[in-house]
């Protein structure tokens, strides 16, 4: 026998299920009263910095099917490129941006939209900047640990080229599962980025 | 010593896989591709803060924040833990969220066909903060096993799901509780998608009768642990950790 080691395991993960909107978004499943607002329906208000921009798209299984059931969480940093979190040490990042929303997939469409700003370029661990991206949390029914993506932005080009998490993607064309592409709706810069669980336009996947 | 490089690297062989076809609906909603593997930045070691102004004072009381006409059915009980990283230390301010079925084992959601009876005083939602030591507490009733369609007749054990945001976006941990000496734990297909027996037992609260309020409600014990961070001592400063 050795020593023991003093670390603990980190708590299994198990599925979120099919109601998980009674935990996360209550008011949106009609459990009213408990408290007003559901946590991360808005991000962006009228003091917040940075170009207004809508996110949208569906979460697609592996016959093509929409999730109706999901939820979906996002987590960026402000139009600067600060992330407004205590961990945050490279300077105070917009105080009327908190960069965190948390949106359901509609019951009947499995449509999800989020109404956020622009992220600025945050550099990776060695210093190089990466392209602004958005990071995704998608728990839902049937998915056992909570799957984490990015998503970055089809007008960054360049930026996206140099992007060293983009690089380290072994197959090129799989990038562009990560790529939303962008339009413009009601005089707004518009971005769908659909999210494939498996099958030939299965999106990446990170392990964090 | 501060721990303030990236996280651990998780542990999937301790996680359940994505593919698990015991749980059919995992079959179409599992990635394929070996996830890519991605040392932290700080888009993954940053992440919300909630403040405690956020919280209602009947968030952490389902036994009251949804009643309309005296108290839910069922077994009073008291929850309480603390939420931990895989150093052992505690994780302060960290937001704790939990949605249950009622006494019955029926959901409030409107796409639920169970055919046990909605508790009109029981919505089933509740959500607290972590204090400088990591403790949370709420109260509630005790949930119902139900049937689910995944075989013909397969049940789930009372259980509470979770919701954790330790301080990073890495640590995000979704997971579910169950309860001391249940014997529908070993029949679950969800349950059983936890590779390692001890990974199952992690998960099962322990009844605390030194907890428990007498002649008012029993006590179950649970504790939490997210991801845990490197020290950064052997990575810049030798000295002065």
């Amino acid at each position: 026998m050795v020593q023991k080691l003093t670390t603990l395991k980190e708590s299994p993960s198990q599925t979120a299920g099919p109601y998980i909107h009674i935990g996360a978004t209550p008011n949106w499943v009609e459990i009213t009263g408990v408290w007003e607002e559901d946590l991360g329906l808005v991000l962006v208000g009228s003091e917040t910095k940075g170009e207004r921009i809508i996110i949208k798209g569906r979460v697609f299984d592996g016959s093509r099917t929409p999730l109706k059931d999901a939820l979906i969480e996002i987590w960026q940093a402000d139009a600067d490129g600060l992330y407004n979190s205590p961990e945050e040490k490279r300077g105070k990042a917009d105080p009327n941006f908190v960069g965190w929303g948390r949106q359901p997939t509609d019951g009947v469409t499995g449509d999800y939209k989020f109404e956020t700003i622009k992220p600025g370029r945050v550099p990776y661990k060695d210093g190089r900047l990466m392209a602004p991206h958005i990071t995704f949390w998608i728990v839902a029914r049937g998915i056992n640990i909570g799957l984490h993506t990015r998503m970055y932005f089809s007008d960054e080009e360049a930026a996206n080229g140099q992007c060293p998490v983009l690089g380290r993607i072994e197959h090129k064309h799989r990038v562009q599962t990560l790529i939303a592409a962008r339009g413009e709706e009601n005089g707004l810069a518009t971005y769908t980025f659909d999210i494939h669980l498996q099958g030939e336009k299965e999106t990446v996947f990170f392990d964090i | 010593m501060s721990d303030q490089g990236p996280f651990y690297q998780r542990d999937r062989s301790w996680h359940p896989a994505a593919f698990t076809p015991q749980y059919k609906t995992s079959v179409l909603r599992s990635p394929q591709y070996p996830l890519l593997s991605l040392d932290n930045t700080i888009s993954e070691m940053t992440g919300p803060r909630f403040g405690h102004n956020k919280i209602g004072p009947l968030d952490n009381d389902l036994i009251r924040n949804f009643a309309k006409a005296g108290d839910p059915i069922g077994q009073r009980i008291i929850v309480y833990g603390r939420v931990l990283d895989e150093n052992a230390r505690p994780v302060p301010g960290a937001l704790v969220e939990f949605w249950q079925a009622n006494a019955g084992g029926r959901y409030r959601h409107k796409k639920e066909t169970y055919l046990a009876a909605i508790d009109p005083n029981f919505g089933g939602c509740g959500r607290t903060i972590t204090d400088e030591e990591g403790r949370y507490w709420f109260r509630t009733i005790k949930p119902g096993a139900y049937p689910w369609p995944n075989g013909v007749n397969d049940w789930r054990p009372a259980h509470i799901h979770f919701s954790i945001f330790g301080h990073a976006f890495a640590q995000r941990l979704i997971t579910q509780m169950y309860f001391e000496g249940d014997p529908m734990i070993w029949q679950c297909p969800i349950v059983s998608t936890i590779p390692d027996k001890a990974g199952i037992e992690q998960l099962v609260a322990a009844l605390d009768r030194n907890a428990t309020l007498p002649m008012d409600a029993m006590a179950y014990k649970f504790d939490i642990v997210l991801r845990g961070r490197r020290s950064t001592m052997f990575e810049n400063r030798m000295e002065g950790n």
